[in-house]
């Protein structure tokens, strides 16, 4: 057993979440740079040169990239030979996301579903657990937008819908959010598992560094013809049309039932932020 | 790319088409969900606002805290369909327009036709670069809304595109 004094977790969110809230994952800037290359003269151009711009703010002054510095989204993956000492782990997640977000100058993003008050910490965090081989933490830290997050869905097809209807939902759910979710849009998709997990591998998929395929061939077939398909729908950065719609589409599967065939269709926008540490 | 200092005037409001880049120095208002929600409880009431509506634009937003010499932190647009069902009633009482991200409805649409206001988009996801674009920001209602509440802030070229103008003119469209 290797032993790890969860104060040790607690400065690794903290740091992950101040890095995060203020630059955007290196295949995230590298994918704006070649939309930005590809795309016709036009507003949607412009807005694509000010997204270059804007990222390079955000790093020179340390300021977040985008105001909406999300819910924190934080996967935990457990080697099975780790023991936690110290604070309860939820805790020093939430310390560390508590002082990012004050110490980072971050929104507070979180409230109540019903009366909408505002926690005035960003917590609680959305914190996902993975028991795993080995004696080492994987921590991945993505703080999620709610422009985007509000643009998502969830499909419960009928297997004889199959891959086409598959890519036929990713296409549809990119194509009915139009210009609101800040396109050019990264898409997570989970197919297959339950309602639940199916939801939970559109948002892991969202955790892959953009233009990475999936090892199953068909599965990164998917993910190929869904990109192609979504970038001719000509909605293009912010909604001003244009070649580039989404930067990357990447799927995640798990087997499901013999009756089902669930897909999720996680939306981010082109603010890819997302820090992976282990301890 | 064109320069534009607010008060927004009407005639302006005519010269500008769905498409055109602009630059905005001047006055502007933030509001988003909470705020707007206040507002039109207020309204129902019949509450006086603590804040003047006529001429004004108001920005779907909700900045970051500033930092330490800074006059706001970053602060993008937000998504402003979610703010479709309030627009029309203060476009009627006098707003002079809007700035958000992504289309609005088509009674947004009327109501900016029938009030001469325009709706422009600012680029999503840029919140370094338009918190840099703010020259001063003070909190000037609903405090308690935290992010959420109004605040006049004082900007210099700041940069937006005519999203829906006032002859239905559409750039989503």
């Amino acid at each position: 057993m290797r032993t790890i004094d969860t104060s040790t977790v607690e400065e690794a969110v903290y740091r992950a979440a101040l890095r995060a809230g203020v630059s955007l994952t290196a295949s995230c800037r590298s994918a704006l740079d070649k939309a930005y290359a590809a795309e016709d003269e036009g507003a949607a151009k412009f807005a694509l040169g000010k997204l270059i711009e804007n990222s390079n703010i955000a790093r020179e002054k340390v300021m977040p990239v985008c105001q909406d510095t999300g819910m924190a989204v934080v996967l935990l993956e457990i080697g099975n030979e780790v023991f936690f000492e110290g604070a309860p782990l939820p805790e020093a997640v939430n310390s560390g996301v508590r002082r990012a977000y004050s110490d980072g100058y971050f929104r507070k993003s979180v409230c109540d579903p019903i009366t909408r008050k505002n926690t005035a910490d960003n917590t609680p965090a959305a914190i996902h657990t993975e028991i795993v081989a080995g004696d080492r933490v994987k921590l991945t830290f993505m703080p999620k937008g709610f422009g985007s997050e509000n643009m998502s869905a969830l499909y419960m097809l009928k297997p004889a819908q199959g891959t086409e209807g598959i890519i036929d939902a990713i296409v549809n759910t990119v194509k009915s959010a139009g210009s609101r979710p800040c396109p050019p849009v990264y898409v997570g998709v989970g197919i297959g598992g339950t309602f639940d997990g199916c939801a939970f591998l559109a948002k892991k998929a969202l955790t892959r560094d953009i233009g990475t395929r999936s090892g199953r061939a068909d599965i990164a077939g998917i993910e190929e013809r869904a990109l192609e398909r979504i970038n001719e729908l000509n909605i293009g950065c912010q909604g001003f049309h244009g070649k580039v719609t989404a930067l990357g589409v990447s799927c995640e599967w798990a087997p499901t039932h013999i009756a089902g065939l669930p897909v999720a269709v996680n939306i981010q926008c082109h603010c890819v932020r997302c820090v992976k540490e282990e301890i | 790319m064109k320069k534009l200092t607010l008060p927004l005037t009407k005639q302006q409001a005519m010269q500008l088409r769905a498409g055109d880049s602009v630059l905005i120095s001047g006055t502007i208002l933030t509001a988003r969900d909470c705020a707007h929600k206040r507002i039109a409880e207020y309204i129902a009431e019949g509450k006086e606002l603590p804040f003047e509506l006529k001429d004004a634009i108001i920005y779907y937003a909700g900045p970051c805290p500033a930092k330490p010499g800074m006059a706001s932190g970053s602060c993008g647009p937000t998504t402003s369909a979610r703010m479709d069902s309030f627009a029309p009633a203060l476009l009627d009482m006098g707003l002079g327009g809007m700035i958000g991200k992504g289309e609005m409805c088509r009674e947004v649409a009327k109501a900016l036709e029938r009030n001469t206001a325009v709706y422009f988009a600012a680029i999503g996801g840029a919140g370094a670069l338009y918190g840099n674009a703010i020259k001063s920001s003070e909190c000037i209602a609903f405090e308690d809304l935290l992010s959420e509440a109004v605040y006049r802030l004082e900007v210099e070229d700041f940069p937006a595109v005519v999203a829906m103008d006032c002859r239905g003119g559409n750039i989503y469209r």
